[in-house]
């Protein structure tokens, strides 16, 4: 589909490329196909018109006027405004100066925070780490035991109370096991929740207001539309995330999600997720979900 | 609809509320084309009118899927198959709760298939919601061959005379063919039964879903027979747009929407008053 932008601009260059100069109002008669593939990748609307606007600006400055190659150029300084709205650099996990740091996983039901933690906690393990998953998850049914039956497959110990006590309380007991035990990082697996559902937000406020973590990532899911916006921007007033996880990126879609998400609240992407199996974690490389934004 | 009259700014402005809700360019484009048609036929002179048609053209794009819906008969002792399907964690266990519900209410015998043997404790998952309800389960160990699951399952129905089988499945991307034909594999088990079975074969689709979603209506619906869809997660901010893409490029009809994580949050779906809910709901304030 990368390949089918780039015919779509060609197209559109040849039909007023016989003209003989490129005008401003061709360039954007071609970046209407560019708007059109964003919004096909789910990139959400008012980020894509204000993207729109920094490449159009970048376009009629520089050779796109004159070029003999217009559409690559428009590509170009397309893949590169993307590059730099993902995030030219990685962004490595913050450590707590003082162990043991505390990553807390939040996001919307289904999202894939149960297992990240797990996914994480492999990850960090080979690294050399001693992690420490804890189940603060007491509402989904078998939650608890999900992680658990994770923890016990891969032998990453668990830390949970049952479903009975408190999360808050359960997070607090968890992060004391770890100091006394020498566990580094505790990765906390959160209930997945509405980001306007006011008890459950609260819930995570007391619990980030209790243990202070190091890191608060949002779990999303690659496959998510327009609403990523709205569920970013909500988890990120109420608990000032740190990062974000950009899951089920092993099938097919495109991911605009995480252009959105990075647009609107600026927090970096730290891993994504390409599969169901524990060793299915892997770094962020902004180019190559640029490229896969535009469809190649 | 605030503006007053019909110019360019109030079709950008329509055009921004349904790309907003996830229908994609494709279907707002078509909705906003018939709409113009209609505007310049003369029907349509104004704001209020042009809300109205848009409204109408929405509720006919989710009517004519509707037409292809399936008649669902039920049968006193006869199993009345259900095959859950759709990519991972979009509602596919918790609707298996809120469908076992329903059928309950309505007087009939459930029996659930835990289908799903290799999510980490879907099983499990599973068993709670049977519990809860006092629904039995037929399951097997994790890691167990599906298919054998669905067998048993299919057995069980036929020896309890049991009226509705709802199959759990496990989530999987519609880009994994082994994963797919397995889904085929499930359909030849339960046919090997009841030959004009599943009589649903409902695809679970999570109103967050974007433009992917299509794709997962499209290849489910080769590897599997998807009959309807369950649109999820309404509960929240998301519009579940990406329905009216589906029922225009496909012609699939949605049967059930789910609006909680309760058995209770869940309906039959109407098209009316989801769309009216969804993008009219608070016109008047
Ligand atoms: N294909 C794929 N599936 C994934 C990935 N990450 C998680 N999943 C699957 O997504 C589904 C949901 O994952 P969970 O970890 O249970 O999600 P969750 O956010 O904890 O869900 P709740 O606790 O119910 O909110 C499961 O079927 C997982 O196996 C991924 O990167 N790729
Ligand atoms: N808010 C809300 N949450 C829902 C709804 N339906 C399901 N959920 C939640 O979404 C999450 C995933 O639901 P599951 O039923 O486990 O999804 P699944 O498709 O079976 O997941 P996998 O088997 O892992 O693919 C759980 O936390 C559910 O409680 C709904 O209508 N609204
Ligand atoms: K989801
Ligand atoms: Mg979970
Ligand atoms: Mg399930």
């Amino acid at each position: 589909m990368f390949e089918a932008l780039t015919d779509r601009l060609t197209q559109v260059f040849q039909r007023i490329g016989r003209k003989g100069r490129l005008t401003e109002e061709d360039v954007d008669e071609a970046l209407r196909e560019v708007r059109r593939a964003l919004l096909e990748a789910d990139v959400h609307y008012t980020v894509v018109r204000d993207f729109i606007a920094a490449v159009r600006e970048r376009a009629i400055g520089e050779e796109v006027l004159r070029s003999l190659t217009p559409a690559q150029q428009v590509i170009a300084i397309v893949h590169q405004e993307l590059v730099r709205v993902l995030g030219s650099e990685r962004v490595p996990l913050l450590w707590a100066s003082q162990p043991p740091t505390i990553i807390m996983l939040v996001g919307l039901q289904g999202s894939g925070k149960t297992t990240q933690v797990a996914k994480l906690g492999y990850h960090l393990r080979k690294e050399g780490r001693r992690p420490l998953l804890v189940a603060a998850d007491i509402y989904r049914p078998a939650a608890v035991e999900q992680l658990r039956t994770l923890g016990k497959q891969h032998d990453l110990p668990v830390y949970d109370e049952g479903t009975k006590v408190d999360p808050v309380e359960t997070v607090k007991h968890a992060v004391k096991v770890a100091r006394d035990q020498g566990y580094n990082p505790v990765i906390i697996d959160t209930a997945g929740r509405l980001q306007i559902d006011e008890p459950m937000m609260q819930e995570l406020e007391r619990m980030a207001e209790a243990v202070r973590p190091t890191e608060i990532l949002l779990v999303a899911d690659a496959m998510t539309g327009q609403e990523a916006v709205n569920v970013a921007k909500e988890f990120h007033r109420r608990l000032s995330l740190t990062g974000l996880i950009l899951t089920k990126l092993d099938g097919d879609a495109r991911g605009g999600a995480a252009l959105s998400i990075r647009a609107v609240v600026g927090v970096p992407i730290k891993f994504i997720g390409t599969g169901e199996r524990v060793d299915a974690l892997e770094p962020f490389y902004p180019d190559r979900l640029a490229t896969r934004i535009l469809g190649m | 609809f605030e503006r007053s009259q019909i110019d360019r700014e109030l079709f950008d402005d329509l055009e921004a509320l349904l790309i907003q809700a996830d229908l994609g360019v494709a279907t707002t484009e078509a909705l906003l084309e018939r709409l113009q048609e209609r505007v310049r036929r003369g029907e349509v002179r104004d704001p209020v009118e042009a809300r109205e048609a848009l409204r109408e053209e929405m509720v006919a794009l989710l009517e004519a899927a509707m037409r292809n819906r399936r008649v669902k008969i039920y049968q006193r002792g006869v199993p009345f198959v259900s095959l859950v399907v759709g990519v991972n964690g979009t509602g596919k266990t918790t609707t298996i709760a809120k469908l076992a519900r329903y059928h309950l209410d309505q007087g009939r015998t459930v029996l659930l298939v835990a289908a799903d043997t290799f999510r980490a404790a879907a099983i499990d998952q599973l068993k709670a919601w049977g519990e809860r309800l006092g629904v039995p389960v037929i399951a097997h160990a994790p890691g167990a061959d599906p298919g054998a699951v669905v067998f048993d399952g299919m057995q069980a129905a036929h020896n309890r005379g049991i009226d509705v089988l709802l199959i759990d499945t496990a989530g999987r991307l519609h880009t994994k063919s082994n994963l797919m034909a397995e889904l085929a594999k499930i359909r030849r088990v339960i046919q090997r039964h009841v030959p004009d079975a599943p009589h649903e074969v409902l695809l679970v689709i999570d109103a967050t879903t974007g433009q992917n979603g299509l794709n997962q209506a499209r290849v489910f619906t080769e590897a599997a027979g998807v009959t309807d869809i369950a649109l999820t997660k309404l509960d929240g901010t998301a519009k579940g747009g990406i329905a009216f893409a589906i029922a225009r490029e496909l012609g699939i009809p949605i049967a059930y929407v789910g609006t909680g994580e309760k058995p209770t949050d869940f309906a039959e779906f109407d098209p009316e008053a989801y769309v009216d809910a969804l993008f009219f709901g608070d016109e008047e304030d």
